[in-house]
């Protein structure tokens, strides 16, 4: 039965329909994990491959030696960071309409942050030597160099990741007690173990609140650094088009762009699949569409500018540079970003747009593709197209690559199929906070 | 002689407020409330004075101590070796400001997860002989301790504001 926005639930029945979204998956869920998991299955293989033949498999030759897993990996942070714009910057501006969106988004942060730290990994080639880059003493006596960017990012990468899961299982653990005590048998055992023995009284809510706003806080600076730190990986880079001031406001528009049309992908079919029209109504959508719109209007004037500048600088590789990515070999990446990420969410104007979910899949869906080949712009063609002509090169995606890009989405899909089967995708106890409270005199 | 503990069970918040309010107006203090949600008229009963919870103490330890090591650790270590990177000074403190941001931010967050454990006295193996599962979903609940000679006027004040079921 599908409920209408104007059903207000109680809180038994937020504990039953969201608990209810636990039960034993129907087999077009496991059709599903199947063919994501055959998926996983062929980039695995690939990785496999690349480990045994050496980087050539990936094509990686010089100069575009970062080519798609560098691409790929800026591609997942961004996705992770709308997941923390819901849960920490909205939580603080208190706007409630986040409560049944946020489980969802902050398990896309943390899955999306997981698939991005595979890919340096993927992309140092040996990387059972990936501890090089932490600080620890060693019989060499050599420390990481600070100064260099990329420790930087293993510093801002770790800590979002840790601060992520950390906020994550915070919020998850008054759900769990709840699920603790609706389960029998060993599902009780185990969500008892996971529960930490919660019960919910005033001394643990009054430590958990005032905690649980103290990590909000403290993640809201970090969603807007993380992706700074990620963007001066080029912006310190002296190669024409990556040198710029305007790189870390630019990226942490774009990831919250793409994390927004993430959003939507996850939770469009999870409204149908679990009967949650009564959490998750047109208001969610209209305003994740607003977000969606926003954001797009910021960066197309980001590209503006940065367009605007390199014509200005009077910078002779500066304009070279635009001028080989919009009329070269990788021109029709560079018009398929603009039409993507600048003209699409343009439809996003009409309110009947916002609130009709398969336009909204098909916008997010593109906006997606569109936020990976701006970085895939600026990364590709960038480093392919520098100050000297015999560094100059075309870089060609081979198998290995392709299907080891492929397989994170995999990867990550398996990930958020197996966690909305056995935590509630949507937040038993911020839902219930949105609710009337239930009092025995209305008019006192 | 040992103390009892009485429970009453409420479905609504307002008759929660009304018995914390006539609890600690006869002089009962030793009570611990059991909510499904945290609600604001519970918690603003309950905090009439109180001090205000120690976590931000946690957490400001955690992000200084975050904030130093963010410093100290690459101070100390190109100190160490002082390799010329970029003909920048071997001490080059804007970078090291990253460093420590994050570091601030890690041991901040980790020191909150850390009170969250330690003041709310978690994990615990055994829940509370008082506890009930219908307080996770929607009933809320005040387990009162108090000498034996007590029971009957507890009894009397939860049921007069509106408990469900008394219980001991």
């Amino acid at each position: 039965m599908r409920r209408d926005d104007a059903h207000q639930p109680t809180y038994a029945d937020v504990n039953r329909d969201v608990i209810g979204t636990l039960w034993t998956p129907s087999p077009a869920y496991f059709g599903w994990m199947s063919i994501v998991g055959l998926i996983l299955t062929a980039g695995i293989l690939a990785w496999t491959w690349q480990i045994y033949i050496g980087m050539g498999a990936a094509g990686k030759r010089t100069p575009q030696n970062w080519a798609m897993y560098i691409t790929s990996f800026v591609f997942w942070i961004g996705i992770g960071h709308a997941g923390t714009l819901i849960s920490a910057i909205l939580y603080l501006f208190r706007a409630r309409w986040r409560t049944s969106i946020y489980r969802g988004a902050e398990a896309m942060t943390v899955f999306a942050v997981m698939t991005a730290g595979l890919f340096p990994l993927i992309h140092a080639g040996r990387m059972w030597f990936a501890y090089w880059l932490l600080p620890y003493p060693n019989q060499r006596y050599l420390w990481p160099n600070f100064r260099s960017p990329l420790v930087w990012d293993v510093f801002a990468i770790s800590t979002y990741l840790t601060i992520s899961v950390v906020f994550f299982s915070v919020g998850l653990l008054p759900d769990i007690a709840a699920i603790r005590d609706a389960s029998t048998g060993w599902k009780r055992k185990i969500y008892g173990v996971l529960a930490l023995g919660w019960e919910g009284t005033d001394r643990q809510w009054r430590h958990y609140r005032r905690a649980y706003g103290l990590l909000a806080a403290l993640a809201t600076p970090l969603v807007l650094s993380v992706h700074s730190v990620v963007s001066w990986d080029f912006a310190m880079a002296l190669v024409p088009g990556w040198h710029s001031t305007l790189f870390a406001p630019f990226f942490v528009d774009g990831a919250i762009f793409s994390g927004f049309a993430m959003v939507l992908v996850l939770i469009i079919p999870m409204r149908p699949l679990f009967n949650l029209y009564a959490y998750i109504t047109n208001r969610h959508l209209d305003a994740i569409a607003k977000l969606i719109l926003v954001t797009s209007l910021v960066l197309t004037y980001f590209y503006v500018c940065e367009a605007f500048t390199a014509w200005y600088s009077g910078d002779h590789f500066e304009r070279a540079s635009l001028f080989w990515k919009a009329t070269r070999n990788y021109a029709w990446a560079f018009w398929l970003q603009y039409f993507c990420n600048s003209l699409v969410p343009l439809v996003l104007f009409s309110r009947r747009a916002r609130i009709h979910p398969p336009t909204l899949y098909v916008v997010s869906i593109l906006v997606l593709i569109g936020m990976w080949f701006e970085r895939f712009n600026i990364i590709v063609p960038g480093l392919g197209h520098d100050f000297y002509p015999y560094t100059w090169g075309i870089y060609y995606p081979t198998l290995t690559d392709t299907l080891i890009v492929i397989g994170s989405f995999a990867w990550f899909f398996i990930l958020f199929l197996g966690f909305i089967k056995v935590m509630p995708s949507v937040s038993i106890v911020e839902v219930k906070e949105t609710l009337p409270h239930p009092l025995k005199d209305p008019h006192h | 002689m040992a103390a009892a503990c009485i429970l009453g069970i409420f479905a609504h918040v307002d008759s929660t407020v009304r018995a914390i309010r006539d609890l600690r107006a006869r002089g009962f203090t030793d009570f611990s409330v059991y909510l499904p949600v945290p609600v604001e008229e519970i918690e603003a009963a309950l905090e009439e004075g109180r001090p205000v919870s120690p976590v931000r103490l946690f957490t400001l330890i955690g992000g200084l101590t975050g904030t130093v090591t963010g410093f100290a650790l690459p101070i100390w270590t190109s100190l160490k070796w002082g390799l010329v990177t970029g003909a920048k000074p071997i001490v080059s403190i804007p970078p090291f400001v990253i460093i420590a941001f994050e570091l601030t931010i890690l041991l901040g967050g980790l020191s909150s997860l850390l009170a969250i454990l330690v003041l709310g006295k978690l994990p615990s193996l055994r829940r509370s002989p008082t506890y009930d599962p219908r307080f996770t979903v929607d009933r809320f609940g005040i387990a009162v301790t108090c000498s034996p000679d007590l029971v009957a006027a507890v009894r009397t004040c939860l049921q007069e504001a509106g408990a469900e079921e008394v219980r001991r």
